[in-house]
């Protein structure tokens, strides 16, 4: 048998000689890691606008410079729940998950403008709740700010095969593609209809077998476009503004 | 058995019949799933998609051949009573190294594997194989051993993945620089449902996807294994 003395003298410095093996390795490989989640959240933020890439490349075809390219060339103006632009505040700095925790009132929206042959794509960020977690997507608008030119949405459980459908099944992602979210100057925003879509301009067909999860995605939608909605009425009043001017 | 000790002195590093066993004996006789049941939870869960399941296997393969070789080299000095805990400390650093490593290397694959990659500290075969194995064996041996059964766990792994990922999706190694696309609704697969005579009834078998697939997938490769290994009806 070993002596008290020996065991804990044995673990303390086992422990001790990993911890600062760890510590270093994590050092070195911090910054590094930082930047590739940075870029992987990037990602998910452009795919919504996929369709209208430079080059006419895919998300997966972009390098990771390409990517910072991008969004170093974007407005990315980050507003409060009245519709006002905060200062000195960039978007890609702002945490979905952390906004969601605090009250309603005090949230920060990120937007993200994206300028593509003349014509701006505005990216909202929206995240709610499925069946078992958190659900989030990032949704691009026209520069009508109504009519949908893509959508991404991920989740943190879904059921694989079900739930997840949401984001493993590009189809889903496409039918959001021409919807709008205003009918009439009313805002309606975009349902996930169970049993099929009947009118296409703001309904989209369900996933089936994942009821709470495509509800779970009409809650989040309406609300969370619901939260831009000050600004998107600004953009929507300039825009009428133009259209008569050219008219 | 290979399991026990060697008493005369020998090269560091030698490789014989008996070292040789140790790398193929847990791929088909003693094969840590299929024969031992051990690990299934990670298998039920990563093998949607042969890529994750490869790098799964990666990452299981180092852990159970250096947590062994480390095992092996204190084992003279570990002291008897907290032996598990220490074989834990070693076991669960070393699945840090795997985890900062993935962050630094393929962070979307790390997104993929999430909590899995820190399960392999509960993996039943990495702390198995060091009670069994390296606390009584000289490291190089133990090495061959943790290499062997990494092995073992991986090919199962990969197998099941193969089947759930063909049938599931219709791909194979999706989310790899190398994806192939080979049965779907459109043009960019090989053969394209759609349009094709033959296929046009094809859809992808959902329940592939969802892990009680792996689990038949499990039982029917350990019943295809016992039908012709008859060493190992009498085990059971």
């Amino acid at each position: 048998m070993y002596t008290t003395r020996y065991v804990i003298g044995f673990i303390l410095i086992l422990t001790a000689s990993v911890a600062v093996a760890l510590t270093g390795l994590r050092e070195v490989t911090k910054n590094k890691a930082a930047q590739n989640e940075d870029i992987f959240n990037k990602r998910a933020i452009l795919s919504a606008i996929e369709d209208y890439l430079p080059d006419g490349k895919k998300v997966s075809g972009l390098s990771d410079e390409e990517v910072a390219q991008i969004f170093a060339q974007m407005q990315q103006p980050v507003l409060n729940m009245q519709g006002e632009v905060l200062d000195g505040v960039q978007a890609e700095t702002v945490d979905m998950a952390q906004e969601r925790k605090k009250p309603e009132a005090e949230r920060r929206l990120p937007l993200y403008i994206y300028e593509h042959n003349g014509e701006n794509f505005y990216i909202l960020s929206v995240r709610g709740k499925g069946l078992w977690d958190e659900i989030w997507g990032n949704i691009a608008l026209k520069s009508d700010a109504n009519t949908i030119a893509g959508a991404a949405f991920d989740h943190k459980g879904e059921t694989p095969g079900l739930g997840a459908e949401i984001k493993d099944n590009p189809a889903f992602a496409k039918e959001f593609e021409g919807t709008k979210i205003y009918e009439d100057g009313n805002y309606v925003s975009v349902k996930v209809r169970k049993g099929g879509a009947k009118n296409r301009t703001h309904e989209v067909d369900a996933i089936s077998g994942a009821t709470v999860t495509s509800d779970g995605v009409s809650e989040m939608l309406y609300r969370g476009i619901k939260y831009y909605q000050p600004y998107l009425e600004e953009i929507r009043q300039s825009e009428k503004a133009q259209g008569l001017l050219i008219q | 058995m290979a399991e026990t000790a060697v008493k005369e002195k020998e090269p560091l590093f030698q490789f014989g019949k008996k070292e040789r066993h140790l790398i193929t004996d847990p791929l088909n006789d003693n094969n840590p799933i299929t024969v031992q049941v051990l690990g299934i939870c990670s298998a039920l869960a990563v093998t949607s998609l042969v890529y994750p399941s490869f790098v799964m296997a990666i990452a299981v393969i180092f852990v159970t051949a250096f947590s062994s070789l480390f095992t092996s080299m204190l084992r003279t000095y570990i002291p008897k009573q907290v032996r598990m805990i220490v074989q834990l400390v070693i076991i669960a650093s070393l699945v840090t190294v795997v985890e900062l490593t993935l962050k630094y290397l393929n962070y979307p694959i790390y997104k993929q594997l999430s909590v899995y990659i820190g399960l392999i500290i509960t993996n039943c075969i990495v702390m198995g194989r060091l009670e069994a194995f390296a606390m009584a064996n000289k490291p190089w041996r133990s090495f061959l051993d943790g290499i062997g059964n990494g092995l073992g766990y991986g090919a199962i792994l990969i197998i099941v993945g193969i089947i759930r990922e063909v049938f599931g999706k219709g791909s194979l190694f999706a989310g790899s620089p190398i994806e192939l696309k080979i049965i779907g609704p459109t043009v960019d697969y090989f053969i394209n449902t759609t349009d094709s005579a033959l296929f046009g009834w094809y859809t992808n078998n959902n329940l592939m996807v969802l892990p009680a697939a792996a689990m038949f997938i499990i039982g029917i490769l350990i019943w295809i294994q016992r039908s012709y290994n008859t060493k190992l009806v009498d085990v059971s």
